[in-house]
C-alpha cells in the first residue's frame, strides 16, 4: 500500500533543480512580449489613447487597446470565465484596470512601450473602500454560491430568543482586502496555428481556461489546447481564466506571432481578484450553562461594480451547522465599491467568517466565565442541524482532546494577562476549524505498458500540493504494482478532463476516476484473457489482475503476453467518476482544533507566535509527508492573516499602496514557530476517495481567531479587526 | 524601464564627471535602483557602475582615529567585520536587522545611505508625489500614512528614511568622505548629509551632482562601543523599522558621561535623538531617568491619522535600548 505513506514528492527533484518547467518558462520560436497598461482612476471613463510615442518605439508591434482589441463573446462559458472587463469599452470600473497591452519584440521593449502609453480620462465619483457608512447601498448576491444556495436562511427564532437571552454578544468583526500572492505571477504564452489555439498557462483550472478561451474567440473546444504542468501556487487566484490569459491569446492574433504575457508582482494586484473585505455582525445568546439558544451572522463583504462577475465571500455558511442551536440566521450582502472582481483566497469565506464567530464564541467563554474548549464542547452538533442530515463522518471531538492534551490547555489560567514569562505576556487561544468536503466530476486514463510500466494522465492540476504523487500512489495500489513503476502526468486538456482545483477537491475527485479506469481496464484485460486458449475453461469472473499478471486458479499470465497476442506494446482505459449514491444523504465537512501560544512584548506591542498544536479531522490523510506539509502550511497562511496580511487602498483614489511583497508582508521563517498538527485517522466512508477529506483549505480556518484569543488571554485587548498590528495592542 | 547606456569607469575622476550629466545614475549593488528603475521611478539613461573604481571605494581599515568603510563594502562584509563589532556594534546589529541575507551579499554601505523611501506613494508613478514629481502634491499625507513619518516632515512630503545602517552611523557621529567633479576630495559630517524635505522633497542629501561617496568615517569613541540597535517591525525578519534605536553610552563611575542616540523608521531622515542625549548627560542609569529621556524622542512630533502609535512606540523603544545598553 502507497496510500497513506509518507511517499516523497514525484516533482520535488525537478522543482529543486529547475528542470519543472512553468508557464512562463516554455520557450517558442518567434515569440513576442505583451505587457499591461493600467488605469490610474477609480471611475469614469477613457477619453482617449495616445499612443504615437509608444507606437515609434524601438521593436513595438502593437499598442491594442479597446479601438483595435476586437470583438470577444464575453458569454459566461465556464464558472471559471471572467467576462468582464476585457478591452470591449472606455469604462473605468476600478483602479489598476486593463485599459491597453503593448506587444514589442522583447520584454523590456513592451515595459517602455506601455510606459509611453497616455490615456486621458474622464473621472467621475467613486467609492473605493467599503466601510459602516456604505453598508446602506447593501444588497442581496444575485449568484450566491453559483446560485446553488440561499444568501439568507434562518431556522427558529433566532432574533427574539436572542433578545430574551441571559448571556449575550452582539459584536461587529472585520477582515481587510487580502492578496494571494502566489510565488509564480500569473503568465501565458498564446500561439495560434491556423486558426486553433494553444496556450500555456499558470492556472487551477485547465478545463475552465480551455471552455473560456475558446468561447471568447469563437472557438470549438477541442481547438484550443491548454497546458500546465506545474502551477507554483495559486491559492484561489488562478481559479478563474482572468483577462491577462486572454489579451495573450488577443495580442498573438493581432501580431501574427506566439506572445508570451507575464503579470508584474504589482499588476497582480489587480489582475486576478483577492479576498474581499468583510464587515460581519454576530449576534450569539447563550443560557448561563453555555448553551447557545441563538447564533446571527450577517456578513457584508466588498464587490465590485455589480455588472462585474459576482463573488460573494460566503463567511456565514459554516456557522449554519458549527453548533448545535435551534434559533440560527444568516445573511450575505454585497457592497458595491469601485474596485476589481474579488475572488476565492484559500479558504474563502470559512477563514473570514471563522474568524468572526469563533471570536465572538470567545468572548462568549469570558461573559460565562467558562473555559472557551468547555463552551464549544457543550454546543457540540451531533448531525448537521441546517441540512438536518447526519454528518458523513465527525472526529472534532477528538480533534479537540488530542490537540487540547498535546498543547497544555488544563494548564491555562484563564484570567488575561496572567500568564507571564518575565516582561513578556504570554497568551493561549483556541478555535475549531471546518471546511466542506467537496467533489466533482473528474476524468482519467490509466495505460499499462509491454515494458512494465504505467502511466496514468489526468487533465487536473498540480497546485504545488502533490496531485502527481497522490495519483501515483492510488494508481500503484489499484494495479497492485510497485510505485517507482507509475509516472503520472497531467496539466494538459488533450488528457481526459477533469474540474478546476478549487474547494480542496482535487484528490477526493481525482482518486475515484483513477480507480474507475483501473477498474475498466481490468474488465478490458478480462476480456482480453477470456478468448486466451489458456483462459478457456475459466469462470470470466475468476480472472483477476494482479499487477502485470492475469490470473486464475492454477494460471498465471503476463499481461506482456495478452498485448503481444493482441497486436499491441500496451493497454489502456479511460474512465469518469462522479458523486453519487450515498453522497447526498450527508453532510460532509473536514474539521480541527487550533490551539496557539502567543508571546506579546508589552513595550513594543510586538506579537509572536511561539506554538501551535493542531489535530485535522481529514479522514484518511493520503499521503502523510506531503499531506502534513498542506496543513503546515495552512497554519502558516493563518499566521499571516492573523498578523500581517492586508492589501492598502488609497482611500482617494482606489489605488493599491502596497502592491509588492516587500511591503505585502506574508510570514517570512522568522514568524512560524514549532507547530504540531495532528491528524486524525478517522476514514471518511461517505466521500468515495479512499475516506479521504480535502485539506488544502481546513489548516488555515479558525488560525486567525485562534491568535486573537490568544492575544486578549495575553492582553485583555479584544482585537476586532485584522490583521493584528502592534498598535492595537501597544500599551 | 527605458533603455540605457552602461558605463564602468576606473577612476574616482571619470565615474564623477560622467555621473554629472543629466539623467545619469550610479549603480553599487543595485539591489534598491533596480526597483526604483522597473517601477519607472528612476529615468536613468546613463549607468555609472562603480565597481572597476576599485581600491578608492572598498575596504574596512583601522587606525587610532577610528575605522574607515570603503563606499563599496557589502552590508554583510561591514556587519560581519571584526572592528566593526569591535568599535560599532551597533552597526553591525543594525545591518543584520535589515533586509535579507541575500541582498545583504549586494547592497553596499555607501548605497544603503541612500536608499530610497518605501512610501508607496513615491514608488509607483500612478500616483502624484512631490519627491518624485516635484509640485504634483503629496496624496501620502492623508492617505495611507501608517509608516510614514512623525517627524521631519512638512506639508510637501512625510517620506520616512527606510535604512538601518544610517541610524546607527547618526548616533555614531560618523561623517562621509565624498569625491566630486571638482577632484577634491571633502568630508560632511552625517548630521549635515541629509536634507529635511521641506518644500524640496526631491531634493534628499547634499551632494551634488557627480558626487561618489567614497568612504564612511566613523570616529573612535567609548559611546560607540557600548551600543545597541533595537528595531520593532511587522515581521520578525525583512520588514522595515516601525521604529527603531540605535543607543551607545560612555558610563564613567556609575555615571552616564555621554549619550548617543539616534533613531530610524520614524523620521523623514535618520533622526537624531539630541534631546534625549542631553536628558541623560551626568544621570545615573535608572528607569525614571530612562523615561523621562525617552519622551523626549518625539519632541517636535506630528503624527498622522494612521501612525499616532509611534510616538508612543518610539519612546518605549529608546526607553529598552537605553535598559539594554545599560545592563
Amino acid at each position: 500500500m502507497f496510500i497513506g505513506q509518507p511517499i516523497t514528492r514525484q516533482d520535488g527533484r525537478l522543482k529543486v533543480t529547475g528542470e519543472a518547467r512553468y508557464a512562463a518558462e516554455f520557450s517558442l520560436p518567434d515569440c513576442a512580449h505583451a505587457v499591461l497598461v493600467q488605469s490610474t482612476i477609480a471611475a469614469g471613463r477613457v477619453v482617449a489613447f495616445d499612443t504615437a510615442e509608444a507606437e515609434r518605439m524601438p521593436g513595438v508591434l502593437a499598442i491594442i487597446t479597446d479601438q483595435n482589441a476586437g470583438a470577444l463573446n464575453q458569454k459566461k462559458a465556464s464558472a471559471q470565465t471572467v467576462t468582464r472587463p476585457l478591452l470591449q469599452g472606455t469604462r473605468i470600473f476600478y483602479n489598476g484596470q486593463h485599459v491597453a497591452v503593448a506587444v514589442a519584440d522583447t520584454f523590456e521593449r513592451a515595459t517602455a512601450a506601455a510606459a509611453a502609453v497616455r490615456v486621458s480620462y474622464a473621472p467621475s465619483e467613486a467609492v473605493t473602500v467599503m466601510d459602516e457608512s456604505h453598508l446602506g447601498r447593501a444588497y442581496k448576491p444575485q449568484d450566491f454560491r453559483d446560485g446553488k444556495k440561499n444568501p439568507d436562511t434562518s431556522r427558529g427564532s433566532p432574533e427574539a430568543r436572542f433578545e430574551s437571552a441571559p448571556v449575550k454578544i452582539d459584536q461587529t468583526y472585520e477582515t481587510p482586502v487580502e492578496h494571494h500572492n502566489p510565488m509564480e505571477p500569473h503568465a501565458t504564452i498564446a500561439a495560434w496555428t491556423g486558426g486553433k489555439l494553444a496556450v500555456w498557462t499558470a492556472t487551477q483550472g485547465i478545463s475552465g481556461a480551455q471552455e473560456t478561451l475558446a468561447s471568447a474567440f469563437g472557438l470549438e473546444q477541442s481547438d484550443v489546447t491548454v497546458i500546465c504542468p506545474y502551477v507554483g501556487g495559486g491559492f484561489g487566484c488562478k481559479g478563474n481564466t482572468w483577462p491577462p490569459a486572454i489579451f495573450a491569446a488577443m495580442a498573438a492574433k493581432h501580431v501574427g506571432r506566439p506572445v508570451k504575457l507575464v503579470v508584474t508582482r504589482s499588476q497582480m494586484f489587480t489582475s486576478n481578484g483577492y479576498r474581499p473585505a468583510t464587515i460581519q455582525k454576530i449576534k450569539l445568546g447563550a443560557e448561563t450553562n453555555g448553551k447557545l439558544i441563538s447564533v446571527q451572522h450577517h456578513g457584508f463583504t466588498q464587490m465590485s461594480d455589480p455588472t462585474l462577475p459576482e463573488f460573494a465571500e460566503p463567511v456565514a455558511v459554516c456557522t449554519e451547522m458549527l453548533y448545535a442551536c435551534k434559533n440560527v440566521a444568516v445573511s450575505h450582502r454585497l457592497v458595491p465599491v469601485n474596485q476589481g472582481t474579488p475572488t476565492y483566497m484559500r479558504a474563502p469565506g470559512e477563514s473570514t467568517g471563522m474568524f468572526a464567530v469563533e471570536s465572538a464564541m470567545d468572548e462568549l467563554s469570558y461573559a460565562l466565565k467558562m473555559d472557551p474548549l468547555a463552551l464549544r464542547l457543550a454546543n457540540y452538533a451531533e448531525r448537521d442541524e441546517h441540512a438536518d442530515v447526519p454528518f458523513a463522518s465527525k472526529a472534532l471531538r477528538q480533534c479537540y482532546s488530542e490537540a487540547a492534551d498535546q498543547f497544555g490547555w488544563h494548564r491555562r489560567n484563564p484570567e488575561p494577562g496572567s500568564m507571564k514569562d518575565g516582561r513578556i505576556l504570554v497568551g493561549w487561544g483556541m478555535a475549531t476549524s471546518t471546511y466542506p468536503t467537496n467533489r466533482r466530476p473528474c476524468m482519467a486514463r490509466v495505460v499499462m505498458r509491454s515494458d512494465g510500466t504505467v502511466l496514468v494522465q489526468s487533465g487536473t492540476q498540480d497546485l504545488g500540493t502533490g496531485t502527481y504523487t497522490i495519483m501515483a500512489q492510488c494508481t500503484a495500489d489499484s494495479l497492485g504494482v510497485d510505485i517507482t513503476r507509475v509516472s503520472a502526468q497531467l496539466g494538459d486538456s488533450r488528457f481526459p478532463a477533469a474540474p478546476v482545483s478549487g474547494g480542496s477537491a482535487t484528490a477526493a475527485s481525482i482518486i475515484p476516476a483513477i480507480e474507475a479506469a483501473v477498474a475498466k481496464l481490468r474488465g478490458n484485460l478480462a476480456q482480453m484473457a477470456a478468448v486466451d486458449p489458456r483462459f478457456a475453461k475459466v469462470a470470466p469472473a475468476d480472472i483477476k489482475l494482479a499487477g502485470f499478471e492475469v490470473t486464475a486458479p492454477g494460471i498465471r499470465v503476463p499481461v506482456q503476453e495478452l498485448m503481444a497476442r493482441a497486436g499491441t506494446r500496451e493497454l489502456g482505459a479511460e474512465a469518469e467518476a462522479a458523486p453519487g449514491g450515498d453522497y447526498k444523504g450527508y453532510s460532509k465537512q473536514a474539521f480541527g482544533a487550533q490551539f496557539v501560544e502567543v508571546r506579546v512584548d508589552p513595550d513594543f506591542g510586538t506579537i509572536r507566535v511561539s506554538r501551535v498544536v493542531s489535530a485535522f479531522d481529514v479522514g484518511r490523510l493520503l499521503n502523510t509527508k506531503t499531506g502534513r506539509s498542506q496543513l503546515l502550511g495552512g497554519i502558516v497562511f493563518g499566521i499571516g492573516m492573523a498578523l500581517q496580511e492586508e492589501t492598502l487602498i488609497d482611500r482617494a483614489s482606489g489605488r493599491i499602496v502596497n502592491s509588492n511583497i516587500a511591503d505585502y508582508h506574508v510570514p517570512v521563517n522568522a514568524d512560524v514557530p514549532q507547530i504540531d498538527v495532528i491528524a486524525i485517522d478517522a476514514p471518511d466512508n461517505i466521500t468515495g476517495a479512499l475516506g479521504a477529506k480535502g485539506i488544502g483549505e481546513l489548516p488555515m480556518v479558525g488560525v486567525a481567531p485562534a491568535i486573537a484569543n490568544a492575544v486578549f488571554h495575553a492582553t485583555g485587548k479584544r482585537v476586532r479587526r485584522l490583521p493584528i498590528r502592534v498598535e492595537d495592542v501597544l500599551t | 524601464m527605458q533603455e540605457f547606456t552602461l558605463q564602468a569607469p576606473t577612476n574616482l575622476g571619470s565615474a564623477a564627471r560622467l555621473a554629472a550629466t543629466p539623467h545619469a545614475s550610479f549603480i553599487a549593488g543595485g539591489t534598491d535602483l533596480m526597483q526604483l528603475w522597473k517601477n519607472n521611478v528612476n529615468p536613468a539613461t546613463l549607468v555609472v557602475d562603480l565597481d572597476a573604481v576599485g581600491a578608492p571605494l572598498r575596504g574596512i581599515t583601522v587606525d587610532a582615529q577610528g575605522l574607515r568603510i570603503g563606499a563599496l563594502m557589502t552590508m554583510a562584509e561591514v556587519a560581519d567585520h571584526p572592528e566593526v563589532k569591535r568599535q560599532v556594534p551597533a552597526l553591525s546589529q543594525a545591518l543584520l536587522a535589515a533586509a535579507s541575507p541575500q541582498i545583504r551579499n549586494m547592497g553596499t554601505i555607501g548605497g544603503n545611505l541612500l536608499q530610497r523611501t518605501r512610501c508607496g506613494y513615491f514608488r509607483d508613478t500612478g500616483f502624484a508625489c512631490n519627491k518624485r514629481a516635484p509640485g504634483s502634491g503629496c496624496p501620502a499625507i492623508p492617505g495611507e500614512n501608517r509608516e510614514l513619518a512623525i517627524l521631519g516632515g512638512s506639508d510637501h512630503c512625510i517620506a520616512t528614511h527606510p535604512s538601518d545602517a544610517p541610524v546607527a552611523l547618526m548616533a555614531a557621529r560618523a561623517s562621509l568622505q565624498i569625491h566630486g567633479t571638482d577632484n577634491a576630495p571633502r568630508s560632511v559630517a552625517l548630521a549635515d548629509f541629509y536634507r529635511l524635505p521641506g518644500s524640496t522633497p526631491h531634493l534628499e542629501t547634499v551632494l551634488r551632482p557627480g558626487d561618489v561617496i567614497t568612504a564612511i568615517l566613523i570616529p573612535a569613541a567609548p559611546a560607540n562601543m557600548r551600543a545597541t540597535y533595537v528595531k520593532v517591525r511587522d515581521r520578525q525578519s525583512y520588514a522595515y523599522a516601525l521604529a527603531s534605536v540605535a543607543a551607545g553610552v560612555d558610563m564613567q563611575g556609575g555615571v552616564i558621561r555621554e549619550a548617543r542616540l539616534a533613531a530610524g523608521g520614524v523620521g523623514t531622515r535618520p533622526w537624531r535623538l539630541d534631546t534625549v542625549e542631553a536628558a541623560l548627560a551626568g544621570k545615573q542609569p535608572s528607569d525614571a531617568v530612562f523615561a523621562a529621556a525617552a519622551a523626549r524622542a518625539a519632541d517636535g512630533a506630528h503624527p498622522h491619522s494612521q501612525n499616532a502609535f509611534k510616538v508612543r512606540l518610539l519612546q518605549q523603544t529608546v526607553r529598552a535600548a537605553l535598559h539594554s545598553v545599560t545592563a
